[in-house]
């Protein structure tokens, strides 16, 4: 009874810490939907006096920032297809063959991983300059997937290693090639590990800001993440509504996919399969 | 029999050009990987010992200078700002915040009201979920002048704080907090979930006291994932930039300019690539340092 009476207590006051820390967590992002719909945003947290639908307006009709977000969407969508296609190479044969030095490269690959990208963006400035790829989207979106590929061929290798060989054999003796096995067998029953590989991708491609303001020099090639945060410089200080309402869109992206994603990670969450060697 | 010989034809062929086939596979990952990732990452260990600048007359004639990088830097009183900015950032940040309160959010929501933990998760995802730079606004928004901090201030009679000035590296250590706190969260609700029921339940019953159970229970039987979590967190705070440049931009001053930022201002501001490039090895050396530890940890888990 005593006991019982205790757990009850404690058990309020976990849900009381927890609700605490949400609206916490909730005021910053509480803010940004609020201002995108006010008419008098301001830089507090309130509600809106007059609801309005001008702050959108006024960013998407502006051609400056839609081209950005069409530029955006197109870096992030070609990086997001050449790397699943390298990682479908790359993780076949680590998945199917017994190679020698099958473990070494899945080493290199995890360490790679792990270093932090910001470190190597100088020298690659400097690789730009010298090949005169600078201020070309195609090879900052080659760079990028390059960036990518560590992770990528990791997570694709463990998703393939969960289909099981048995089938594609089967295929091979009806006569069917290596690559019509790996596209009408292997590729269809991994979708969801694709999905998941295609929608990380894109989605750190979408929200990244320093690969682009290095590599790119021309105004007009920027995509989303650049021309927000130039917006946030010339205007964010003055018009809070535009601003919060250049973020919602801007966000919505990432947020969608994710939504998506969760239903192909149905299995939660475990450190992205690095457990599983 | 004709079928089975078919198979084990085709499984020599296959065995015998596994290795050719499997490297035919491999060329255009190999090929990205070492034009933009690996021979970067040599070409820092090169560019570190030279001279090379955009500007100026350096920049007409490439030249070794030795160590001359690397004296200059551990001279440098902004290189050793930068250092412990960095330490500072990661450690407060990451290693204690992040991982501290995802730890309390998934130890805190075990066993909760299905709908109150979805509501939860949800919110602290969201904040995950946010672009860096839009995270930023947030919270230079939140901490302005007039922002919803001083505001929940005034009602306890506080003056306005100018936040982003005062406290500067506190500012971006409580956004990044913010920010990353939903990946610790998750990898340690996947943790916990883990734990069998029975033997928690077992030691209330001889009467251990809750904290008793955390104690010598709960947290010994998740140790190798918060060990593996704290070098992930590491591992991703090391190079973050834009949200502190976005934030503060490094200031006021130098007091919160980590190693990332002062790279991008010796290379990208005062146009010293060569310097630059050094302290980016630096970075480099500190990630590799700490993605070993990382693989250490991983293996004695496998």
């Amino acid at each position: 009874m005593l006991i019982q009476k205790g757990y009850k207590i404690e058990k309020m006051i976990h849900y009381m810490i927890l609700t605490i820390l949400a609206i916490l967590f909730l005021l910053p992002l509480l803010w940004m939907l609020f201002a995108s719909i006010d008419t008098g945003a301001i830089q507090a947290l309130k509600m809106p006096e007059k609801l309005t639908l001008d702050n959108f307006k006024a960013i998407l009709t502006d051609q400056t920032i839609l081209r950005s977000f069409f530029i955006g969407i197109g870096i992030s969508g070609s990086q997001a297809i050449l790397v699943v296609l390298t990682c479908i190479l790359a993780a076949y044969p680590l998945s199917r063959y017994s190679l020698k030095y099958k473990n070494s490269f899945m080493m290199t690959v995890l360490f790679m991983t792990s270093l932090p990208m910001t470190a190597v963006i100088v020298p690659v400035f400097q690789l730009f300059l010298y090949l005169k790829f600078q201020d070309s989207l195609i090879a900052m979106t080659l760079f990028l997937t390059a960036s990518s590929l560590p992770y990528g061929i990791w997570m694709m290798k463990n998703f393939m290693d969960s289909v099981p060989l048995d089938l594609e054999e089967s295929a091979w003796v009806d006569g069917a090639s290596i690559w019509q096995g790996i596209k009408k067998i292997v590729a269809p029953l991994m979708l969801p590990g694709i999905f998941t590989v295609a929608i990380f991708t894109f989605t750190g491609s979408w929200g990244n800001y320093f690969v682009p303001y290095i590599l790119i020099q021309t105004p007009e090639k920027m995509p989303a993440s650049v021309t927000i945060f130039q917006f946030f410089g010339n205007f964010g200080m003055v018009n809070y509504g535009k601003l919060a309402a250049f973020s919602v869109i801007y966000t919505l992206p990432v947020v969608v996919l994710y939504t998506i994603s969760q239903n192909f990670m149905s299995k939660g969450f475990s450190l992205g399969g690095a457990t599983k060697g | 029999m004709k079928l089975e010989t078919s198979i084990t034809m085709q499984q020599k062929k296959k065995k015998l050009s596994d290795p050719v086939k499997a490297a035919i596979f491999l060329v255009p990952s190999w090929l990205l990987l070492l034009i933009f990732f690996i021979g970067p990452m040599v070409l820092t260990l090169f560019f570190s010992f030279t001279n090379l600048a955009l500007t100026g007359v350096e920049a007409s004639q490439l030249r070794f200078i030795g160590f001359e990088n690397f004296t200059r830097m551990f001279q440098d009183p902004e290189f050793r700002t930068s250092v412990w900015n960095t330490i500072i950032f990661v450690f407060f940040s990451a290693v204690l915040g992040q991982c501290f309160f995802g730890f309390l959010i998934a130890f805190l929501m075990k066993e909760k009201n299905k709908t109150f933990r979805r509501i939860v998760g949800l919110i602290i995802i969201a904040a995950w979920v946010t672009p860096e730079v839009v995270v930023s606004f947030c919270w230079v928004a939140f901490l302005g002048d007039s922002g919803t901090a001083n505001w929940l201030l005034g009602i306890f009679d506080i003056k306005p704080i100018a936040w982003l000035f005062t406290f500067p590296m506190t500012s971006v250590v409580i956004a990044n907090m913010w920010r990353g706190t939903a990946f610790s969260m998750m990898v340690f609700q996947a943790a916990l979930d883990d734990i069998p029921k029975d033997i928690e339940e077992a030691a209330i019953i001889d009467g251990a006291s809750r904290w008793q159970v955390i104690r010598h229970i709960t947290v010994p039987m998740v140790k190798g994932t918060i060990a593996t979590n704290m070098m992930l967190v590491t591992l991703q705070t090391l190079g973050v930039f834009t949200l502190i440049y976005a934030m503060t931009g490094g200031g006021p001053g130098v007091s919160t300019a980590t190693l990332p930022l002062f790279m991008y201002k010796q290379a990208f501001v005062s146009y010293q690539l060569g310097y630059g490039t050094a302290i980016s090895f630096v970075l480099l050396l500190l990630g590799a340092i700490a993605s070993l530890i990382y693989m250490k940890t991983l293996r004695v888990k496998v």
